[in-house]
């Protein structure tokens, strides 16, 4: 099997106050075509730079990304066409000013496609996510969940190779979390593209992954890949998962590799705060 | 839905008054009843001589001026003048002061070329300039034009660059990973992005030009409302002052109406 992904020896170095850091230190991965592969680990271990280095927002400092480009689909489309990646943010990322129907086309207009036919490609997944009838919408007129709904069609109405997702769920509440996860699977068995997904709730993880990356503490190194395939098949129901015995167990075992790195990751950054403190003293 | 609505209508009387006399309705009618009860007060002030009106002239007066003025047509003549001096002032100066500003919001040579110049000149107060402007396109219309042009410019131009950096950096990183265009960028996410900022501009802006045509008018002018209020005053005619007071009044109110229409049609999403 090809691989769609592949990093080696990864490295990003940030610049802060004259203070130099090192944000991932030496990742390598072997991601598959089709892949949902979660990321899981402490705040600041570099999961968002990562994801935001393959979304082409940041560079890095060191070591090799091949990304494999899928064959051309349609004939008359060069291959190039085709967006390569989308991203999900984890804060509100649509535009205010445009109805739910701009918004999803967003990406599509980037790539030159008229009007018309771009609010046809945007349709179906505008019902996808459950918002048909919103077409219309402006964002402030509709709830939270509803806003990252848009996000995610937008996403898939791009139809790129793969999707970057950064804690999409984070701001939402539990019950709408869960709807939202049952509805991103759905989705995603329709279309089985690659998926990265950042999120520090290992239960999202496990319900959702076919592997799982466990990250280090600052700077951010790979602890340990849990392959979630070999227990949990597909298609896959949020409540069978989590009512499961082995699910118990896979938590258990993330989380005994989680809890030292959070542990370091909050003892850095009360360092940190100590060390900005003393430097405002001494201002 | 007809029981619910013959419910309704078979509501007792004293049920429909609570519900139309509510906190509302109530407040809104204090508010229309305090400026005509102060109208009345000073009314009754000035027939009773508790006022000075030479100073302070009765509203009837003021109004039964007005009314001459209208007949004549003094006042439509005096305020349609200031109109075009503000509408054209106010165009000249809105337009490139957006243009300037969203080219040095986005664009940091620019900002660093025009902002020492703004930061310069921003403080002198326009109306100073008057002499200036009158010496260079003389005592005629142009001199209007330009005066209120530039005091509107700076704020129209000030507030684009502020509405053009405030854009939420999320933007502009969709923008870049859906490789949209930079004309993409600008008209699909600047632009709109900072209109908010722009409508307050224009707002300030209106502000500043309706305070400087009547300084204008004041003294460089042989028309407008500017010039009605200070030959009223020279030739102490105490109610066409008035007048000019109200009507000077009924056009910033206008102009306020104005623009929360205009806001309401270009910056919808922001009504909540």
């Amino acid at each position: 099997m090809t691989i769609k992904i592949q990093l080696r020896g990864l490295r990003k170095r940030f610049e802060v106050k004259g203070r130099s850091f090192e944000a991932l230190s030496g990742i390598d991965l072997d991601i598959e075509p089709g892949e949902f592969f979660c990321i899981v680990g402490p705040s600041g271990c570099g999961k968002t730079t990562l994801l935001r280095i393959l979304a082409g927002l940041e560079t890095h400092s060191a070591g090799q990304i091949e990304l494999a480009q899928d064959a051309k689909e349609k004939p008359g489309e060069a291959a190039t066409d085709r967006a390569m990646n989308a991203m999900v943010f984890q804060e509100q990322s649509i535009f205010p000013w445009m109805n739910v129907r701009d918004n999803v086309a967003f990406g599509l207009k980037a790539r030159g496609i008229a009007r018309q036919k771009r609010y046809e490609i945007a349709e179906p997944y505008i019902t996808k996510v459950g918002l048909s009838g919103f077409e219309d919408a402006l964002p402030h007129q509709l709830s939270g969940g509803m806003k990252q709904r848009v996000s995610i069609a937008r996403a898939f109405a791009n139809d790129p190779e793969m999707l970057l997702m950064d804690e999409p769920f984070a701001a939402l509440d539990e019950q709408n979390k869960l709807l939202l996860q049952a509805e991103l699977l759905r989705i995603w068995e329709e279309t089985r593209k690659t998926v990265l997904y950042v999120t520090h709730i290992i239960d999202e993880a496990i319900v959702l992954a076919d592997r799982i990356m466990v990250m280090s503490a600052r700077p951010g190194r790979i602890k340990e890949i849990v392959d979630v395939r070999a227990v949990f098949g597909r298609p896959r129901r949020v409540e069978a998962v989590k009512s499961s015995e082995q699910y118990g167990e896979m938590f258990g075992r993330i989380w005994g590799q989680l809890r030292d790195e959070v542990a370091a990751a909050s003892a850095e950054q009360r360092a940190e705060a100590d060390r900005e403190l003393r430097d405002e003293e001494a201002a | 839905m007809s029981t619910a609505h013959s419910a309704a209508e078979a509501a007792p009387d004293a049920v429909k008054r609570a519900r139309w006399l509510n906190r509302a309705n109530v407040e809104r009618l204090l508010s229309v009843l305090s400026p005509i009860v102060l109208l009345a007060i000073w009314e009754l002030a000035a027939l009773f001589g508790w006022m000075d009106t030479r100073f302070f002239p009765a509203p009837s007066e003021v109004f039964r001026a007005a009314w001459t003025m209208l007949q004549t047509g003094e006042l439509w003549a005096n305020l349609w003048i200031s109109l075009v001096r503000i509408g054209v002032g106010f165009v000249v100066g809105a337009v490139p002061g957006i243009l300037i500003g969203l080219a040095m919001g986005l664009f940091s040579p620019v900002r660093a070329i025009i902002q020492p110049l703004v930061d310069a000149t921003f403080p002198i107060p326009k109306i100073a300039i008057l002499p200036l402007f009158m010496m260079i396109f003389g005592i005629g219309e142009e001199s209007k034009y330009a005066i209120i042009a530039v005091a509107v410019i700076y704020l129209v131009l000030i507030n684009t660059v502020a509405g053009v950096r405030n854009i939420d950096k999320i933007y502009l990183d969709v923008c870049k990973n859906y490789r949209a265009s930079n004309l993409m960028m600008f008209t699909d996410v600047a632009l709109p992005g900072a209109l908010p900022m722009i409508v307050t501009g224009l707002k300030l802006g209106m502000g500043i030009a309706l305070l400087v045509i009547v300084a204008a008018e004041f003294v460089g002018a042989k028309s407008g409302i500017g010039y009605l209020i200070w030959n009223s005053w020279q030739t102490f005619q105490v109610e066409r002052m008035y007048v000019g007071l109200l009507v000077s009044a009924l056009l910033g109110f206008a102009s306020a109406i104005l623009f929360n229409v205009l806001e309401r049609i270009l910056i919808p999403w922001k009504h909540h």
